[in-house]
């Protein structure tokens, strides 16, 4: 931040580490973790932020946002994705690269990269992995990496050419940078507009087999076999890509991989109503698949919780179920549904672990990738950067779409009461979220 | 106009079962509701009959039609009922409407429904469609006249109603005195590709609901999916289950959407599926075919065959009027309408 951070101090929560949480309040000095325990004094002049009864945790760090800038600014921008972001107790999160121009380029990451700074959380970029996502030629992937970039994916697309994402991952493997696949084989995947099943059956609609998934991703195991790349996996949807990611870690495969809070708590019988806030890619599987998904969460064959907020304006989403575009909205809420869907699975202390350290390592910006004072995901301890999310697990609220920061509605939780909020955030040292409201 | 006094007195009663305020799916209706439908239709094709087959029930009220997909008989059908009704139709045509200039669905409707019209026939190649429009309508009815491969009710409702009068003429009585308890027990077997078909989810749902034994037969390619919940027994093998079969209802292979690919050949759907002269002989002699229409003779039914007096087809045309007046009657003429019902006094 430009200006000096003042001196805050979070009193009366519980901080959360090593995956529990300890009563401790936590000193912000300069931007940085200054101290942390119990009963800390407060020096004069010092911001004193309430938690009692909250987790005290490092900030959020989203592996995947859509934050539509250039080219879909009706939909979202890098700032208002940004305060949707810090609402949703978001420290840092990693824009998606299928804007319009895609970030395919030096000179479109750089525009993303400027727009991202000064905004109440970090904005990290992926690149494409091809030229316009068109999945012919390599993007310049070098050029890319010396800005920074760490993670690069077609996302909206798979990787179709077998041939090329091989390239890719040798390619990758030299730069030190990691593919990340949205595995959907495009013939297997037919169109579709809902999962392939009872629902897409009895409602008409043309399915997308979980075959289309884990095809790709049986693909893409096999290549990270042969070249020794490591490979990071979108938003897996499926119990069979469970498996299939269980026996390759079980080989010791370098692989990560993240699950959306929508695909743990969401079903395609949802789309019953033909309501297109429901569409989205990967669609809504069987409740059977949301289950297995859980349970790879709390297993550590996936990884991370990463939201895929897909903002999308009216005139994309209020059309016919099958010409209505894939996607929905997710940062505002992502914590408070994981911990709702995740219940009786994994604690919410373990739910923040699976949106802070092990996002943030993935996305090479963790403590063992920069400084303690810049780095992302905790973990809370003196000297550590002052980014930090507050969330009272007990706080009940209802999700009112146009009450969003997110220029675009398109949450399927409107009108659902969620128990669990975020209630601060913050970001450098400074509170950019006060009593879950903008500060 | 013919003097009507005595026709309609029993519908000068509200309708024994509310049935709306859409219609979407048969499962809108129920056994009550699809009952209803053809007992009101019974009257309405007694209307048909006459030598100015026309009622005053819906005079001044409008009914539009869009039609975002070609049809020749289920348009034709919608209209002339509600002309027959006295309804002014309202026919929007997209090929020349600003839908062609980029508007959506939702501004098409909501335009439309500010002309101040009453009901909203539509047809669109998109599944779940009239599900959204009745969302976005403020007062209008909405009637599903087939939606992408979802439902087409008022054909299963046509179906419904010719195979009752079918049967009705085999008993040698009227089909009103045959309620719906002539369904319970029948055997239906929907032939062809029902994964494509929005009549066959729409039948599914009807005959079952009346109590008839509902069996799909058809290349496993071409049965969706999934029948988890669907209330039907499959026969991969068409001639397993002619000879059992009381109603044979063919559906078309949909060529032009890419259907032709799930299996092999024309040649071998006809071999397998379509009803040849050899498989008509297996059926018992009161069977009775049913086919939605267009019939692509010499695919899914022989060319001779097509002529049988067995086969309905001719009569599901017919009846389509009746049922169509039956659904806008019971959907728009329930109430303020109502009194203008079969007395002309203008």
């Amino acid at each position: 931040m430009a200006e000096r951070a003042p001196t805050v101090v979070i009193r009366g929560g519980r901080v959360v580490g090593n995956g529990g949480a300890a009563r401790a309040d936590v000193a912000l000095v300069d931007g940085v973790v200054a101290a942390v325990g119990e009963s800390l004094a407060v020096p004069k002049g010092a911001t004193v932020l309430d938690a009692s009864g909250c987790l005290v945790s490092p900030g959020l760090v989203d592996l995947h946002t859509h934050l539509r800038q250039p080219g879909g600014e009706e939909a979202e921008t890098v700032a208002s994705g940004a305060r949707a972001a810090a609402l949703g107790g978001f420290s840092a999160v990693v824009a998606m690269p299928n804007t319009d121009p895609p970030i395919d380029s030096a000179a479109v990451a750089e525009e993303v990269l400027a727009l991202g700074r000064d905004q109440p959380c970090e904005v990290l970029v992926a690149g494409a992995i091809t030229l316009g996502r068109r999945g012919e030629r390599l993007a310049p992937l070098r050029e890319l990496a010396a800005l920074g970039i760490r993670l690069f994916t077609d996302d909206g697309r798979g990787v179709q050419d077998g041939a090329l994402l091989r390239r890719a991952l040798e390619y990758a493997r030299g730069i030190g940078v990691t593919l990340a696949e949205h595995c959907e084989d495009e013939g297997l995947a037919g169109g579709g507009a809902m999962h392939d099943g009872e629902w897409s059956s009895r409602l008409g609609l043309p399915g997308v087999p979980a075959a289309a998934e884990e095809a790709m991703l049986a693909r893409d195991l096999a290549l990270v076999r042969q070249t020794g790349a490591p490979m990071h996996f979108l938003h897996l949807s499926t119990r069979g890509s469970v498996a299939l990611l269980a026996a390759a870690r079980a080989e010791g495969l370098p692989v990560t991989a993240e699950v959306t809070p929508h695909h743990l708590w969401l079903t395609d019988a949802r789309v019953a109503g033909y309501d297109p806030v429901f569409k989205v890619n990967p669609p809504l599987r069987t409740a059977t698949d949301a289950a297995a998904l859980g349970r790879a969460l709390a297993d550590g064959t996936i990884d991370a919780i990463a939201t895929d907020h897909a903002p999308h304006p009216p005139e994309a989403k209020d059309l016919p179920f099958d010409q209505a575009a894939p996607g929905m909205l997710g940062l505002e809420t992502a914590l408070s549904v994981s911990v709702v869907a995740l219940a009786g699975v994994l604690g919410a202390e373990e739910v923040l672990a699976r949106m802070t350290a092990a996002p943030a390592a993935i996305a090479g910006v963790s403590v063992a990738h920069r400084p303690a004072a810049t780095a992302q995901g905790g973990p809370l301890v003196a000297g550590a950067a002052g980014h930090l999310c507050v969330f009272d697990p007990d706080a009940e609220w209802t999700v009112d779409a146009h009450a969003l920061a997110s220029r675009s509605r398109n949450t399927p939780y409107a009108g659902t009461t969620l128990r669990g909020r975020v209630r601060h955030t913050v970001f450098g040292g400074v509170p950019v979220v006060v009593d879950s409201e903008l500060a | 106009m013919t003097a009507t006094g005595e026709l309609d007195a029993s519908l000068e009663a509200p309708p024994r079962t509310p049935v709306g305020p859409h219609l979407l799916s048969i499962a809108d209706l129920g056994a009550a509701g699809i009952a209803e439908v053809l007992r009101v239709a019974e009257h309405f094709a007694e209307v048909e009959r006459r030598s100015i087959p026309k009622v005053p029930t819906l005079r001044g009220r409008v009914v539009a039609t869009l039609f975002f997909e070609e049809s020749t008989r289920t348009r034709l059908s919608f209209e002339t009922a509600a002309k027959r009704l006295s309804a002014d139709v309202l026919s929007l045509a997209v090929a020349s409407s600003s839908v062609k200039k980029g508007e959506s669905l939702r501004d098409t409707v909501e335009t439309i429904e500010a002309m101040g019209i009453d009901a909203v026939v539509l047809r669109h190649s998109s599944a779940g469609a009239p599900e959204q429009v009745a969302r976005w309508v403020q007062r209008a009815r909405v009637i599903n006249a087939g939606d992408g491969w979802h439902e087409h009710p008022t054909q299963a409702l046509v179906d419904c109603f010719t195979v009752r009068e079918a049967l009705a003429e085999g008993a040698q009585v009227p089909p009103d005195t045959l309620g719906v308890s002539c369904f319970e027990g029948l055997r239906v077997v929907i032939v062809g590709d029902v994964r494509h078909s929005r009549v066959a989810r729409s039948e599914v749902l009807a005959y079952s609901a009346l109590g008839a034994e509902v069996v799909l037969s058809g290349p496993s390619s071409l049965l969706p999916p999934s029948l988890e919940g669907w209330p039907v027994k499959v026969a991969p093998d068409l001639d397993d289950v002619l000879a059992t079969a009381d109603v044979v209802s063919l559906l078309r292979l949909q060529a032009e959407r890419g259907s032709g690919s799930f299996v092999p050949s024309l040649r071998e759907y006809t071999a397998g599926w379509g009803l040849t002269r050899d498989r008509v002989a297996r059926l018992a002699p009161h069977a009775i075919v049913t086919h939605p229409g267009p019939m692509v003779r010499g695919v899914e039914i022989a060319s001779d065959v097509a002529d049988l007096s067995s086969v309905v087809v001719t009569r599901q045309v017919t009846n389509g009027v009746a049922v169509r007046m039956a659904v806008l009657f019971l959907l728009l003429g329930a109430d303020s309408a109502f009194e203008g019902l079969g007395t002309e006094r203008g």
